[in-house]
């Protein structure tokens, strides 16, 4: 049996206004308070097309070398529901804004291309609110309106494993891009898989369902998991497969029918004449694509030739804001194994555990460079480093300030550290009588009581030099 | 001046104003006190608020006696009821808006509001401006001034009846396939459709988008000139307004009309033609010769497509743009149901009129499945063919001279057209929303019954100065504009 597979994937834009009006994009708050009279459908009130929108998409399109449309048009879907302000969305039927187009992913160390149908822009809707108050539902429209992109593939998906491979490269594209924020809680990266299954690769395609409510890529593949093996089952039993839409259930981990797909369902689309179509001229997409980012495989490339693991590289490379520190790290001299260890160790960790991501870190790239520069010098060790790492996140003061301020310094110079070794050898006649008659391993005594003194502050591999001196003196 | 204040232009208030002969209050206060006696009769104000008025006119004052008055401060204005108002409820004539109070302004009230013109009141209309005898209101008929069995027109029938009645210096209105220039045909007034795009149309709502554009209607084409300098722009709320530069309409308004082509479409005047109307424009057209102007007879063939396709798009897009009066987020709900789609039915039955529910299932048929393609697909078709009919001749003549209506007004107080009577009688007009090109009516004459007779003169797209100054030369030869019913006086 093949797999057949599509997947629409809904991306929720980021920019900072809705897509047909200038109320704020956002999530949580109040219901209704960024719904404007425009989001609600007002009498009399007019969408007007939101620039940033289309420039994002353009961006999108840049990255799965897709065919951006000169003329765009927006169309009206028609149909009733609480939470659709004006009985109908905004939403492009005929000229989409990308056309065609493809995007490589990987499996198994196998290279592979997914196709593009196309990508329309659209609105979103607003949510229902059921059971806040007995016999009641309520409508919040904060969301009504907020600019959609849905990437609409060819149905070539023909494994699970491509399927979740394919989403997750076009996830950390769409999040290495900022234009959408990758949250499938939220809702922000929506996808509907719609899937069949045939004989073998020449034969008719089969009766197709749509999956819905899966917001986590575990999820997904648990969803595709129950219901590729529900359709083997019915297959196998000769039981029909009716079109349909069915939703994932995470509590029985099983896929559910929502509602039948109607062959009838009449959108009445047409033309929105209170949107003229919009000339996509090529110095508009130019400067869209002029603030493309340097593209993640160019420095998946780059990662590997300073000799990074492949791992290491790619996490780098997806991730565009640690890239970045990347970028500054090694502009700055700091060797890379030693920049990519502590922008996925320490500072990674220090990230999560506050809930940041790497664009809204409280330290920038240059404090980072200044820290590991002091430590490539020998002016702080690892551990110190590590410390003063805590307290720069906490303080927002420059390594410098925290060494100075807290005494962190290392204790690196002959004149620092020799007159405390003398003096302990002085006062241990003992020991030193015992070691300089070959008892070797007291040297480790002498090297704790060194550390002791210099609150841990000698540089170890200093503080074992002289000390052999002094005692061998 | 010996003229009682509501028998002036508005160029005649301006100068009493500015020079301070007369104060905006007196002027709104001896308006309001019109609109007290010869309302009841007519039926064409909805909603009046005196205080609300009053406190504009009082502002009004203030800013002229600041000198920073624009020359139509302190003027007030009657507005249809279909342009959004903070200050005072915005029904449509329907009732599924009868408490509908906007939170925002159309763009045309807040440019006149702006400019210091206060507001009389909102005028009665076509229930949605569906309507050509302003019959179809929740808020009841509104009667022709002169004679009150007869209808106003519609659907800006309320604005035509206050000005021809001249209870009101002047009044907004909106035309999507005739509705300010048959009301003004059948009053006696003037009353002009822009080119598509001039004036914004945020804050209006919505019939058929591609088609709505608001306009004055006013005594004469000067004032209507004047009020057009103040109501057209761009808008950046309204992609569809277009950011071709206005010109001051007045400007060139009394330039001769020397050598200006006017074609007569023969198609235009056959047999629908009533022939005393026809006689009535055509002495107007012996008028507009002896001024200069060549007339020249033209074609305009595919005329006999103009019905079907309004009443084809003009529906698909009211069946879309009435999708958002579903009684879930404002306007009238049912209360007494147990499931959504009773709300949204009884909601929307029990508050919409007849022809509304009509249009919008005659909309929704033709835009469903199937008949996209059979319907709608053809009527954007028939559009273009109309459109070129139009451009070709353009390259002939500068305007085009029609007549407005097929007949006067109809009577209305006790029988009722049907609604393909009513539908065919729009014939004159709706090509010119179709190609969304400006049109004027200007009176020409009264027939027999005693009622007004229109004439329609037709420019290319956003040559409104060139059927402005034609109309205006006209009535500097004629008094047809000045004449209002004895029943106002």
């Amino acid at each position: 049996m093949q797999i057949v597979a599509g997947i629409e994937i809904h991306i929720q834009l980021t920019t900072k206004t809705k897509a047909f009006s200038s109320s704020p994009i956002g999530f949580g708050g109040l219901p209704n308070e960024r719904a404007s009279e425009i989001d609600m459908g007002m009498p009399g009130t007019l969408p007007v097309v939101n620039k940033e929108m289309l420039k994002q998409a353009i961006m999108l399109g840049s990255y799965l070398n897709a065919d951006v449309s000169q003329l765009i048009s927006f169309a009206r879907k028609h149909y009733f529901y609480p939470d659709l302000p004006k009985g109908y969305q905004i939403t492009q039927d005929d000229n989409p804004i990308l056309k065609g187009g493809y995007l490589t992913y990987e499996v198994n160390g196998e290279i592979k291309k997914c196709y593009i149908h196309h990508a329309h822009l659209e609105e979103d809707a607003g949510k229902s609110v059921h059971g806040y108050k007995a016999n009641t539902s309520g409508v919040d429209l904060n969301r009504a309106g907020q600019p959609l992109l849905e990437i609409v593939t060819e149905p070539c998906l023909h494994s699970i494993e491509d399927i979740i491979a394919f989403l997750k490269r076009l996830h950390s594209i769409v999040t290495y891009l900022e234009i959408c924020d990758g949250n499938m809680q939220e809702g922000s990266f929506r996808c509907d898989v719609n899937v069949s299954l045939r004989e073998n690769e020449s034969a008719p395609l089969g009766t197709r369902v749509e999956l819905k409510n899966m917001n986590s890529f575990k999820f997904i593949q648990k969803a595709l998991e129950f219901e590729i093996d529900r359709q083997h089952d019915c297959i196998e039993s000769g039981t029909p497969i009716i079109q349909e839409t069915r939703q994932y259930n995470e509590a029985t981990n099983k896929t559910e029918s929502m509602r039948g797909k109607e062959t009838s369902e009449d959108y009445r689309y047409f033309k929105d004449p209170d949107l003229p179509s919009i000339w996509i001229n090529e110095s508009f997409i130019e400067k869209a694509k002029s603030g493309l980012p340097e593209h993640p495989e160019t420095r998946l490339a780059h990662y590997l030739s300073l000799g990074l693991s492949k791992i290491d590289s790619n996490n780098i490379a997806y991730n565009k804001h640690m890239g970045n520190y990347f970028s500054v790290l090694t502009k700055n001299k700091i060797p890379a194994k030693t920049a990519s260890n502590w922008l996925l160790g320490p500072i990674s960790e220090l990230a999560n555990k506050h809930g940041l991501i790497f664009s809204n870190l409280p330290i920038s790239a240059e404090q980072v460079a200044e820290l590991l520069q002091a430590l490539q010098d020998g002016i702080v060790s690892s551990k110190m480093a590590k410390e003063v790492l805590g307290y720069m996140w906490s303080e927002n003061k420059s390594a410098a300030t925290i060494i100075e301020d807290r005494g962190l310094k290392q204790l690196s110079s002959e004149e620092d550290i020799m007159p405390i070794l003398l003096n302990i050898i002085q006062n241990n006649p003992k020991q030193t009588e015992e070691y300089r008659n070959g008892k070797d391993k007291l040297f480790g005594f002498f090297v704790g009581q060194a550390m002791k003194e210099t609150k841990g502050q000698a540089n170890p591999e200093v503080l074992n030099t002289l000390l052999k001196k002094a005692l061998n003196d | 001046m010996n003229k009682p204040l509501h028998e002036q232009s508005l160029k005649e208030l301006s100068d009493a104003l500015q020079s301070k002969q007369i104060s905006s209050t007196e002027l709104t206060e001896s308006y309001l006190n019109r609109i007290e006696s010869y309302n009841d009769a007519l039926n064409a104000y909805t909603h009046i608020n005196k205080e609300i008025t009053l406190a504009q006119a009082k502002a009004a004052d203030k800013t002229i006696a600041n000198g920073n008055g624009h020359i139509l401060t302190g003027i007030p204005l009657g507005h249809k009821d279909i342009f959004c108002t903070t200050n005072m409820p915005t029904t449509c004539s329907s009732k599924m808006l009868e408490n509908f109070h906007a939170t925002y302004n159309a763009t045309v009230i807040e440019r006149t509001q702006g400019i210091g013109m206060p507001t009389l009141g909102k005028l009665n209309m076509d229930e949605f401006a569906m309507g050509s005898a302003n019959e179809n209101s929740a808020w009841g008929r509104v009667a022709n001034p002169w004679n009150q069995n007869h209808c106003p027109g519609g659907s800006s029938g309320g604005s035509a009846a206050a000005v021809a009645a001249r209870i009101a210096p002047a009044a907004t209105g909106t035309d999507t396939g005739g509705s300010i220039r048959q009301p003004a045909a059948f009053t006696g007034i003037t009353g002009i459709k822009p080119t598509y795009g001039r004036i914004s149309r945020y804050g209006m709502i919505a019939f058929a988008s591609s088609l709505d554009q608001a306009g004055p209607m006013t005594q004469s084409a000067y004032d209507a000139a004047m009020l057009l300098n103040t109501m057209c722009g761009q808008d950046p709320n309204d992609s569809t307004s277009s950011n071709i530069a206005v010109p001051d309409f007045t400007a060139g308004i009394n330039d001769s009309i020397e050598g200006v082509k006017i074609g007569l479409p023969e198609e235009y005047f056959l047999k629908g033609l009533d022939p005393e109307c026809d006689l009535k424009i055509q002495d107007a057209i012996k008028l507009l010769q002896k001024k200069g102007a060549k007339i020249i007879p033209i074609h305009l063939e595919n005329l006999k497509y103009a019905i079907p396709t309004y009443y084809l798009l003009a529906p698909i897009e009211c069946a879309s743009n009435l999708a958002r009066f579903d009684g879930v987020h404002y306007g009238y709900r049912e209360e007494n149901i147990s499931n959504i789609t009773d709300m949204y039915e009884l909601s929307r039955e029990n508050s919409f009129g007849d022809e509304v529910k009509r249009r919008i299932l005659i909309g929704t048929f033709a835009s469903s499945g199937s008949y996209s393609a059979e319907y709608y697909q053809k009527a954007l078709q028939a559009k273009s063919v109309i459109r070129n009919d139009y451009r070709k001749a353009f390259s002939e003549v500068d305007v085009i001279l029609t007549p407005t209506t097929t007949s006067t007004a109809f009577e209305t107080a006790n029988k009722a057209l049907t609604p393909q009577e009513m539908y065919l009688s729009d014939i004159y007009t709706v090509t010119v929303n179709l190609a969304g090109l400006p049109a004027i009516s200007i009176p020409v004459g009264f027939a027999k019954n005693g009622l007004p007779v229109g004439a329609q003169l037709i420019s290319n797209r956003f040559c409104e100065d060139i059927i402005l100054r034609i109309a205006h030369c006209f009535q500097s030869e004629t008094g047809w504009h000045t004449q209002y019913s004895d029943d106002f006086k």
